[in-house]
């Protein structure tokens, strides 16, 4: 991928120290929040920007105390609203590289509506959704993630709704990134964060987040050391789709979808296997990834598409450009006198 | 008015009202009536008056759009309250507008269509024309359908194209009553119609035939003559309250250096000024379309953060769904101008309809203790002189605004002598410079109380602002109780002392007397001929007009002391008085108010000045 060019570099490496802010971590011991912002603090130096150029928003939850813990420019928005105020702040000033940290309550429920939307234009925004499933900061009611039946304080007798697969919401929006990484995974973490970086548009990175308290272990099935091999599918481009723990399982494509199969059963070669291309325009298979689920399915890891596509703030520029190039108002006082006037 | 020898009446000033079916192109007519007016030198003030529908069905009454134009030789303040003369397209529009013609008016109606049918969808169960209904007026009844078809007939059009010239035969007979040239009129449609050199050819023999038909027709034996108004040497142009808003937004980004971010969704009668800035672009103009009325103004909240002039434009129930976002940008103390341009309420209520009655909801209707500026345009040109103190205001003293037009003056206009940029008062916004090591996010200036932009990109400011109450100084998260009862007081003492950059409130008439007239926003205009009205006869009155409204000029009090009486007027059930009263208890109010989705009358409020002056 080319770099994006809009942001000013950094004249100077940095560090992970020059983005560590003096607040203290209010997370809870063990939240997932600790990881992630981690991983932020990894791959901003990577990343290269002046360290001025980051500006990081958020909504609300538990997610959303993140600007406060790193050491950019920061906004704490509102319930639902961090697309919203970050479609300002990127619009406003397109050289800024803008973060924006939410969660499944955030950006699912509260907040849909901009998320979507935000997608939709395809501004150039980085967006982590910290997927717990579970609202966290009100102590534990369900949210629009959580699996049917799911039991919480608002669901005693189980949730009678169906689930938002993130990754199915983002696509169905002509998402151009998508990229899921678990809260574990420091490196796969850093390495999509780098990726949504990279992608000129909207990048949403859901991260499967740990919620200690309310939601303990909602991941394990896709996360614990003895299952994550056979459970989960980390997508590298161009290479073949294998996964388990001695790599010996594949996806293929059939004309019924996605299958799995296991390499040296029924004639299988790796030939056999999809090769991941998460440059294809064409969402088709990035959506039939995005939505692979156990247990019939591992569930995708990694960048599941980063397509190019025009982005709102660039065409926000081209447009003002093309407008003062072919204008006879240049200021003002043109504009008050334009049109019919007369002298008294 | 005086009857001269040729049945030319000269009057000080005259209203006409065009009425007809949403699509008989009554907004055009009443507008170049209206811009002829002007370039005989007269003063004006228009109204557009459509229904919530886009084309209401045919010849009902649901269907009518009017457009009402005041034109005078002394200065003229409101689009007027009853029509001189009223032309109206179809039945419908007659009988819907009736009640505001003058006895004794002028109406001009198109004859042609006239039928039972018609009558039957306009609520008629016999002809106007004939039932003695209209023995009061002066009624005109011509053919206006056929002679348009007739003056086309050479041009080969369609009955439906021919048909549409019809509101031209209508404003020919308009100029010919008003003594005007018709070349003006040709001027205006090679203009235009620039790109359709047969519908300027339509217009023209339209206008020509209505022009010789009302020359022929004995009913147009009294003509009106209008002279020219006496007014400030300068260049003029017309302009609506909304044009003007959006304008006065692009004055102040160029004066301040700060590029304009409109946030903005789509609602009646507001959404003029987001489609106006979207023109202009080449201006720099960032207008944002947004999903809802939420998005709108974060967006615009997320814009300042990152250093632009910030909008978000809006309508009443704009403005509730904004509530919760207003209070974010007081407490991040962000500029922020909202506008409120207000219509009938409560819920959807009267969506193309003027109202007052969202100014309680503009000065408190946020969680938490939560003061902004609030201030009222009083009239169209005042709109933009509003916008960019509104601008002002917010950037240097780094808080949101909320400015209240109305539908009135968002879609009237008037007359509007155009300013030079250059003179219009400096903006100099509060910027933090690059590696300010004193630099705190909620660092004030000691007399002002106003904290520092820094804005994203510029070198050793990082910091982090949000919905949390922060800390007075260094702006970090702080639950401690002394320091969110300092924050409270700081954020409200900070938009009170708005107060001493404000000029003095002014009062017309007698600086001491009887009653005292007050009123506030898009109600000037008929309140201030009202009175003036009244001063002229002698009467002890003044007018007190307040655009400031959050906080109130310094001298308020002052002048409320002065009265014996004081009458607050407003187009709601007294908000405005309610606030009076909670701030100047002691003083000796009355009010008067409507709710119809109207504008006042001059003659409704002279007889309740003068009804409170009898008892005084």
């Amino acid at each position: 991928m080319e770099e994006n060019l809009t942001v000013e570099r950094s004249r100077v490496p940095l560090t992970k120290t020059d983005f560590v802010s003096d607040q203290m971590v209010k997370w809870c011991p063990g939240c997932g929040g600790h990881a992630i912002l981690a991983s932020v603090a990894n791959v901003f130096p990577k990343i290269g920007y002046r360290k001025e150029n980051f500006c990081m928003v958020s909504g609300i939850g538990c997610s959303s105390r993140f600007p406060y813990y790193v050491n950019t420019y920061g906004f704490h928005g509102i319930h639902g609203r961090a697309n919203a105020i970050a479609t300002g702040v990127k619009i406003s000033n397109p050289h800024l590289s803008v973060w924006i940290a939410t969660g499944d309550g955030d950006s699912m429920a509260i907040g849909g509506n901009h998320f979507i939307h935000t997608i939709r234009r395809n501004l150039d925004l980085n967006i982590m959704l910290f997927n717990n499933q579970i609202y966290g900061l009100t102590k534990g009611q369900y949210s629009p993630t959580s699996p049917i039946g799911s039991v919480t304080k608002t669901s005693p007798q189980g949730t009678i709704e169906h689930p938002f697969n993130p990754g199915e919401l983002v696509l169905g929006a002509q998402g151009t990134f998508f990229a899921r990484a678990v809260d574990t995974n420091v490196k796969i973490m850093t390495e999509v964060m780098l990726e949504a970086a990279r992608h000129d548009g909207t990048s949403v990175i859901e991260i499967l987040e740990n919620c200690v308290i309310y939601n303990d272990n909602a991941h394990l099935q896709i996360t614990s050391k003895d299952l994550r091999d056979e459970h989960q599918i980390y997508l590298k481009n161009n290479e073949a789709m294998i996964f388990g723990k001695n790599r010996e399982k594949g996806l293929r494509l059939t004309q019924g979808g996605l299958e799995v199969v296991t390499i040296g059963e029924n004639g299988i070669t790796e030939e056999d296997l999809l090769i991941h291309d998460q440059y294809s325009q064409d969402p088709y298979i990035h959506l039939m990834l995005a939505k692979m689920s156990l247990p019939h399915f591992p569930v995708a890891m990694g960048v599941i598409r980063s397509a190019m596509f025009s982005t709102y703030d660039d065409m926000v520029e081209e447009q003002i450009k093309h407008a003062k190039e072919n204008t006879q108002i240049r200021n003002v006082d043109d504009l008050l006198n334009s049109g019919d006037t007369w002298e008294i | 008015m005086t009857k001269k020898k040729n049945d030319v009446i000269t009057k000080e000033d005259v209203v006409v009202k065009f009425v007809g079916d949403s699509g008989d192109g009554m907004q055009l007519t009443g507008n170049l009536f209206s811009d002829t007016a002007a370039l005989e030198g007269n003063d004006l003030a228009n109204f557009p008056d459509y229904p919530a529908e886009i084309r209401g069905p045919i010849n009902t009454i649901a269907g009518v759009s009017g457009f009402q134009v005041h034109i005078g030789h002394k200065r003229v303040y409101s689009s007027g309250d009853m029509c001189d003369v009223l032309v109206a397209m179809n039945p419908a529009s007659l009988k819907s507008n009736l009640k505001w013609a003058k006895k004794g008016a002028t109406i001009i109606t198109d004859y042609d269509t006239y039928n039972d049918k018609v009558f039957e969808k306009s609520g008629y169960t016999v002809n106007p024309l004939e039932d003695g209904s209209l023995s009061d007026y002066n009624v005109i009844q011509a053919p206006i359908t056929t002679l348009t078809k007739e003056a086309l007939a050479s041009l080969n059009l369609d009955n439906k194209t021919a048909e549409k010239s019809r509101n031209m035969f209508a404003l020919g007979m308009m100029y010919f009553m008003f003594n005007w040239k018709q070349d003006k009129a040709f001027d205006f449609f090679a203009k235009k119609f620039k790109k359709k050199p047969i519908i300027v050819e339509a217009n023209k023999l339209a206008l020509m035939a209505g022009y010789n038909y009302a020359e022929t027709v004995e009913a147009m034996s009294i003509t009106y003559n209008v002279p020219a108004a006496s007014l400030d040497k300068g260049r003029y142009r017309n302009i609506s309250g909304n044009i003007a808003t959006a304008w006065g937004f692009l004055a102040a980004a160029e004066r301040s250096g700060r590029p304009l971010f409109l946030g903005s969704y789509p609602i009646t009668p507001a959404t003029e000024i987001l489609m106006e800035l979207a023109k202009h672009k080449s201006l720099g103009a960032k207008v944002f379309q947004a999903e809802d009325e939420i998005a709108g103004i974060c967006s615009a909240i997320g814009a300042s953060f990152a250093g632009s002039m910030a909008l978000t434009t809006t309508s009443g129930p704009g403005l509730s769904l904004k509530s919760e976002a207003m209070g974010l940008a007081v407490i991040t103390e962000l500029p922020l101008v909202i506008v409120n341009v207000q219509r009938g309420g409560p819920s959807t209520g009267l969506p193309t309809k003027s109202e007052q009655s969202d100014l309680m909801q503009a000065l408190y209707g946020r969680n938490g203790e939560c003061p902004l500026i609030v201030m009222a345009a009083a009239s169209p040109s005042d709109c933009f002189y509003a916008a960019y103190e509104a601008s002002k205001l917010s950037m240097e003293h780094m808080t949101p605004v909320i400015l209240l037009t109305d539908g009135y003056i968002g879609q009237g206009s008037e007359l509007f002598r155009i300013p030079k940029v250059a003179s219009l008062p400096s903006i100099t916004p509060p910027i933090a410079e690059a590696n300010d090591k004193d630099y705190q996010p909620f660092k004030r200036d000691p007399h002002t109380l106003v904290r520092k932009w820094a804005l994203p990109g510029t070198e050793g400011l990082r910091h982090r602002v949000g919905g949390l109450e922060k800390e007075n100084g260094i702006g970090n998260v702080s639950m401690d109780p002394a320091n969110h009862q300092l924050m409270t007081d700081l954020r409200y003492n900070k938009v009170m002392k708005v107060a001493d950059s404000l000029p003095l409130q002014e009062v017309t008439g007698a600086s001491e007397g009887d009653l005292l007239v007050v009123s506030w926003g898009g109600t000037y205009g008929a309140v201030h001929t009202a009175v003036e009205d009244l001063i002229n006869e002698g009467k002890k009155i003044s007018h007190c007009h307040f655009k400031y409204i959050m906080p109130l000029p310094k001298n308020t009090e002052e002048i409320l002391s002065k009265y014996k009486q004081i009458v607050v007027c407003e187009l709601n059930s007294g908000q405005f008085v309610q606030y009076l009263k909670i701030n100047f208890p002691k003083y000796n109010y009355t009010q008067y108010n409507k709710v119809q989705g109207l504008p006042f009358n001059v003659s409704e409020l002279s007889d309740k000045f003068n009804q409170i002056l009898k008892e005084i």
